[in-house]
């Protein structure tokens, strides 16, 4: 039977490992590889590094990351952050890593996705959503790193990624990210029962209960946490006896 | 020497970089008179089916195979590079494959997420050199949207995703994998040893 993942998500500035609370506040954690190898030997499904530097100057530094990762690490990474074109996933997928994600560039042309999927493989296409309740039952989708709202409604968003060609959802809420409060389950089992591709939940994981909640009752495929992972508070083997222990099926 | 076939879908150096792991070269190539020198093929896969066979073919590739197997050299397909294996694929569309080895190539039907993408088990069926160190129910990374149906007996182990279906099979010194052993930590460097030393 399939597993549910643990990813755990590397925030990169200027080829360095950062964790921003709420995407504000950056409190350096150290170098991506060394990271990586880490959770690559602690148990870890897969790992997201997000290149949160984002300028283009800088596109060099995170193919430099890939390329090193790579070398390193026995399981699948995907890199998000400041992926516009299809030059830029060839050049991600070329230096090594198993999936890109897209978010913001995605929004503004949805045939990224298409075109992606076409070139690449639907398998290599995450589209990363952020998305905020702006009323009951409803929430919008955020791009820019959560700062700018879009009229699009996150659902209808999911979808219609989903239909472009996506293979994964990332669905990040941005009322949770940074809190520690726990995953949006509410917007989770929204996503999960509109789409038929796997949903990554994000944003809020606190604790191991919250990571079970997000797989079980938002019936996620994966979770994605940082902070709870980077801080030591829990290794990826103890989230994992966890979510064993309550009949979670789990990669041991 | 082991060649991995570079039909340009794909970045190989993860392939390449577990045959290092385990101890033994492999050279990347996609020219017919390099790879016709090796005695053992790999040929990996992520992309679709018929960009594939048009890619094989376009570069000369598919009558090195061929003969390859024809002179009873261990050929190793993975992911798509399993599919290619087989006789014929319906992703989009109808495509004919190499014919290595009979059966088809479908798609998993909608009453589960595609692409299956995750850590899946490996149920075994018939437990041959090529599963040495591996036991039941270990975990491998998959990622794919369609999955072989075998018409001989060929499957070493099988799968559960909605169905199950061949996760590892085998025919003579042909050997498919429907993972990724190369993203499959200790079980994928495991099986990668097995390919080197028993087939």
């Amino acid at each position: 039977m399939l597993a549910k993942r643990i990813i755990p998500c590397l925030d990169v500035h200027d080829g360095r490992v950062v964790k921003g609370t709420n995407f504000i506040d950056l409190k350096d954690a150290g170098d991506p590889v060394e990271q990586a190898k880490f959770y690559d030997k602690e148990g870890a499904d897969e790992i997201i590094f997000l290149d949160i530097t984002a300028s283009s100057s800088n596109r060099a530094t995170m193919v430099d990351v890939v390329r090193r990762v790579a070398e390193e690490i026995n399981i699948p990474f995907t890199i998000g952050g400041g992926i516009r074109t299809t030059d830029d996933m060839r050049e991600m997928l070329r230096s090594g890593s198993d999936k890109v994600s897209v978010n913001t560039a995605a929004v503004n042309n949805p045939k990224l996705i298409s075109d992606g999927a076409e070139l690449f493989g639907v398998q290599c296409i995450v589209t990363a959503i952020d998305a905020k309740k702006v009323a009951p039952n409803k929430w919008k989708v955020f791009t820019h790193g959560g700062r700018t709202e879009i009229e699009l409604d996150a659902i209808e968003w999911a979808q219609k990624a989903e239909e472009l060609g996506a293979g994964e959802i990332l669905l990040t809420s941005m009322d949770k990210d940074g809190t520690k409060e726990g995953y949006d389950i509410e917007l989770l089992k929204k996503i999960t029962s509109s789409v038929k591709i796997p949903v990554i939940a994000s944003g809020g994981a606190g604790t191991l209960e919250h990571l079970y909640e997000g797989l079980h009752d938002g019936n996620a495929d994966a979770v994605l946490a940082a902070s709870i992972f980077h801080f030591r508070q829990y290794t990826i083997r103890q989230a994992k006896e966890y979510l064993q222990e309550r009949n979670i099926l789990v990669r041991m | 020497m082991i060649g991995i076939v570079d039909y340009h879908l794909n970045n190989l150096r993860s392939v390449q970089k577990a045959f290092e792991k385990v101890g033994v070269e492999a050279f990347i190539s996609d020219k017919p008179n390099e790879l016709q020198k090796a005695e053992k093929l790999v040929l990996p896969g992520v992309g679709a089916f018929g960009a594939a066979m048009k890619n094989l073919n376009a570069l000369q590739l598919i009558s090195v195979l061929k003969e390859h197997t024809a002179a009873n050299k261990p050929l190793l397909g993975i992911c798509l590079g399993m599919q290619l294996l087989f006789t014929k694929s319906f992703e989009l569309g109808e495509h004919n494959g190499l014919n290595f080895l009979e059966g088809t190539v479908e798609k998993f039907s909608a009453e589960v997420k595609v692409p299956h993408i995750g850590w899946n088990q490996l149920e075994i069926e018939n437990h041959l050199p090529m599963l040495n160190g591996i036991k039941n129910f270990s975990f491998a990374y998959f990622v794919h949207s369609y999955y072989v149906v075998p018409k001989n007996e060929v499957i070493l182990t099988q799968t559960t995703y909605g169905k199950r279906f061949a996760s590892v099979v085998q025919q003579g010194r042909i050997v498919g994998i429907q993972f990724h052993p190369e993203k499959s930590q200790e079980v994928g460097l495991q099986l990668i040893k097995n390919f080197v030393e028993c087939v």
